[in-house]
């Protein structure tokens, strides 16, 4: 009987507290068009996955709003004078998991190890590093195969996570997110970072709250207690829940209702160019096409086709009338934030039609050809809208698309397992050189690199040039490997470039945030006004 | 129908156009103008959804026909870059909204027609059944038609759509689609024809002119199809119209919630879905004008269907 009256007690003072605190606390409601894929931090390289995962993960090294690199669990790193091969990161110390485990050394070894897993889709970011090990409880060593300059670049999503929570709950293995596996740290997290994961429906609603013990404390200004995110698909409905006052953040307001949202009086729409491109991808490499009325030849693998394809494509219609202004027509697949930028690449094809059809019929398609193409309906900004305008315009030289719009988490698991003759992809540059795209999305597919090159695309100058980046220490000469690289890819119309994306970020005027280039609200940064 | 005879020097069966002039429906067609303009509403708009392809200006859903530069034109008025002028105006991809909503319409009525057929032929075999057999065949059938009827029809419809989803390879969901949504409507609404065939059955089968067929051993599948059917339809087609509205606005809901016909292909509520997305920013007509079309074409049935069954109850003559 004592026990119980006790119980009820502290049940009633602990309810008290709740409240008490409950009253000062502010809680940020946050929509965005999709969800994030998973909380295992390593199963997804996928930006708004990373985005809900920096609430609550920590990485060594982040990118801020102004794309510096900030110190997050890492306080120093450099390489080691003797020996340009080695790494060595400062941990912060007195940093402590949302469970109440002690963040060392060990946990960052663990956390590298697992995302070199063959499952782990970080694996090609830190596929140079041969050896990874603790000096010391707070000091860590990578060696990289050949002297690596810029691997800091590519940290800035690397989560880490603790070796006693993943062996405890049976999730040292990555997810296997294309194989459709689950695991405990898919819906549970134990990260250090300022907000623990309280409750995770996927697609529905995903709830956290600040972490008391959080190492950033003093640092950050932190004024927001409680997240509460939530994907809302219908771009109406997303516009009417801001208005309405429904939610106090929507990260991707429909394009066509930014002029409405900034004239609101209780609405700030703050905007600035994203670290994102768009662009449709091809799979050139098979020798048929699975979804074509083509047999026994690929029409993508000639490139007269793909070139036909790039002429009949008009960027600026899309720009003016789908984006509504909102995007910068684009020429290649990387935006201006990035080493090996050129605006002469970048300079957009001109619509061609009548070029276009000559090409078509040189390379013996007159009657053109037809083939699926798959997009997203929840990633880009106005994905779909673009997939049915390309489908309109390829359409007058005779390429006639069928059009599959679905759900990310549909589409990104297809790809992966390259099912896909014709896609939509955006890609946007973390580390801020060329060497991430190429890397990813043009070197030829192997175990080791071309990780989301599903165009089947190979060419060995190519991959000569962009295998010499990593170690390559001289930087103009760097960079003339890299603009001799882009040449191949451009002339090579790997990809149909549409538009670099332009951010809107719509909040309640007494929010206080300035926009992310990749599209990463970091909510320790928010403030009220 | 009831048809009078007049005098004794006609001929014994009138002609059809006789008979149509002199029915009670023409008369009380004739004397209740809301009525004539609903009937003309229905008719014009069923007419332009069958002539769609000749009457319309445009091929809304060939991809190849379209400027999208021609996008968000306002009706009535050129596009500021092309020139082009669209009577409803166009939608965010260049496409003319007044020919969408042909093309939209045909397919609502062709689902909302084929729906309808399909649910008839079902209640009312069953109905027919049930009325006439009695027994265990009767408690069955109308247990089930209770069950059903417990659920609302959007839900039946919704649950009938999600296991067809499941069954039908998604290569070949959007060519079946149409047939699914037909399906799933019909099958959500026979009980009203059961329910309705039945009772009327059970009256008829022990009047004189029933007996006197059993008497002569006529089968019970004529008895049912030649004796006893032609005297329930009058019924049948009060609730085949206010089903024929029901089935149009049932199938927009669907296709408004996204699981009905696909984008390539839109019907009425498609169209309202697509256009929504632009309330907000000032481009109406993409979602009104089909909305309108949707609510004249339903509004017009319904009151037809009202008329229909108020002209054949002698009660209320």
């Amino acid at each position: 009987m004592t026990i119980t009256l006790r119980a009820v007690v502290s049940g009633v003072a602990a309810t008290a507290l709740a409240l008490s605190t409950a009253v000062s606390a502010e809680t940020l409601r946050w929509a965005n068009v999709g969800d994030s894929l998973t909380f295992d931090p390593h199963a997804q390289n996928h930006g708004q996955t990373h985005t809900i995962s920096h609430q609550v993960y920590d990485s060594l090294i982040y990118s801020d709003h102004t794309g510096a690199q900030t110190a997050g669990l890492a306080t120093d790193w450099y390489i080691l004078d003797d020996d340009p091969e080695v790494w060595e990161f400062q941990l912060r110390e007195g940093v402590t998991f949302h469970e109440g485990q002690s963040l060392t050394a060990d946990d960052v070894v663990f956390s590298f190890e697992r995302a070199l897993q063959p499952n782990s889709d970080m694996r090609p970011l830190i596929n140079t590093i041969v050896e990874i090990w603790a000096e010391d409880d707070y000091t860590v060593r990578m060696r990289t195969d050949g002297p690596n300059p810029l691997l800091a670049n590519n940290l800035t999503n690397l989560f880490i996570m603790s070796r006693e929570w993943a062996e405890a709950n049976n999730v040292t293995e990555v997810q296997d997110y294309s194989g459709g596996e689950e695991n405990y740290a898919v819906r549970n997290a134990n990260g250090t970072g300022p907000y623990r994961l309280v409750s995770r429906e996927a697609d529905v609603r995903t709830e956290m709250e600040l972490f008391e013990d959080f190492w950033g404390m003093d640092q950050y200004p932190l004024e927001v207690s409680r997240i509460v995110f939530t994907p809302i698909q219908s771009g109406s409905t997303r516009a009417a829940a801001i208005l309405s006052g429904e939610i106090d953040f929507l990260q991707d307001p429909p394009v066509q209702d930014v002029n409405r949202l900034q004239a609101a009086n209780d609405i700030v729409v703050r905007n600035a160019p994203q670290n994102r491109s768009i662009f449709f991808g091809m799979d050139q490499g098979r020798s048929e096409l699975r979804t074509s009325n083509i047999q026994g030849e690929n029409p993508f693998a000639d490139r007269r086709v793909r070139q036909a394809m790039d002429l009949a494509i008009d960027r600026n219609a899309i720009q003016r009338i789908v984006m509504r202004g909102q995007s910068a027509p684009a020429g290649m697949i990387a935006p201006s934030f990035v080493n090996g930028y050129e605006e002469e690449l970048d300079r957009v094809t001109g619509t061609n039609t009548a070029r276009a059809r000559e090409l078509m019929a040189e390379a013996g398609y007159e009657d053109g050809f037809s083939v699926t193409m798959t997009c997203t309906n929840d990633r880009y900004i106005e994905d779909e809208g673009i997939c049915q305008a390309v489908t309109g315009m390829l359409g007058q030289i005779g390429v006639q698309v069928n059009l599959n719009a679905r759900p990310n988490s549909i589409h990104f698991a297809e790809l992966q397992n390259g099912e896909l003759d014709f896609y939509l992809l955006g890609w946007g540059v973390p580390t801020l050189d060329s060497h991430y795209v190429f890397d990813f999305l043009l070197e030829t597919k192997t175990d080791n690199s071309g990780a989301w090159n599903f165009t089947g695309w190979s060419n060995e100058e190519f991959d000569a040039l962009s295998r010499q980046l990593p170690t390559e220490t001289d930087l103009e000469r760097r960079n003339e490997l890299i603009a001799q690289a882009w040449r191949i890819a451009q002339e090579e119309v790997v990809y149909l470039p549409i538009h670099h994306q332009v951010l809107n970020w719509a909040m309640r005027s007494d929010v206080v945030m300035d926009v992310h280039p990749e599209d990463q609200p970091m909510i320790k940064y928010l403030t009220f006004e | 129908m009831t048809t009078e005879q007049t005098a004794g020097d006609q001929p014994l069966r009138p002609s059809l156009w006789r008979r149509i002039l002199d029915s009670d429906l023409l008369y009380s067609f004739l004397r209740k103008p809301v009525v004539i303009v609903s009937f003309v509403l229905t008719v014009i708009i069923v007419l332009a959804a069958v002539l769609a392809p000749w009457i319309a200006p445009h091929t809304p859903f060939d991809p190849a026909s379209l400027n999208l530069m021609n996008g968000f034109t306002p009706p009535f008025s050129a596009n500021e870059f092309t020139g082009d002028t669209f009577i409803l105006g166009t939608d965010s991809q260049g496409r003319d909204v007044f020919s969408a909503i042909l093309y939209g319409a045909r397919i609502s009525l062709l689902v909302g027609f084929s729906a309808v057929a399909f649910a008839m032929i079902l209640g009312v075999g069953l109905g027919l059944l049930a009325g006439y057999k009695g027994g265990w065949v009767d408690s069955l059938i109308m247990r089930v038609a209770d069950v059903q009827l417990s659920f609302p029809a959007i839900l039946v419809a919704l649950m009938i759509f999600g296991v067809m989803r499941g069954v039908i390879p998604p290569q070949q969901q959007d060519q079946m689609a149409i047939y699914v949504l037909i399906l799933a409507i019909g099958l959500s609404d026979w009980v009203q024809y059961a329910r309705t065939v039945r009772s009327s059955t059970m009256a008829e089968k022990n009047k004189e002119y029933v007996q006197a067929a059993r008497l002569f051993s006529v089968p019970a599948h004529r008895i049912l199809l030649k004796h006893i059917l032609p005297n329930v339809t009058g019924p049948i087609l009060v609730i085949a119209t206010i089903g024929l509205a029901l089935a149009i606005i049932l199938e927009s809901t669907l296709s408004f919630l996204g699981v009905g016909v696909p984008a390539t292909q839109p019907s009425l509520g498609t169209l309202i879905r697509i256009g929504q997305d632009y309330l907000f920013s000032g481009e109406w007509w993409i979602t009104i004008f089909p909305g309108l079309t949707l609510l004249v074409l339903a509004l017009s049935v319904n009151l037809l269907g009202d008329w229909l069954r108020d002209a054949l109850n002698p009660k209320l003559r």
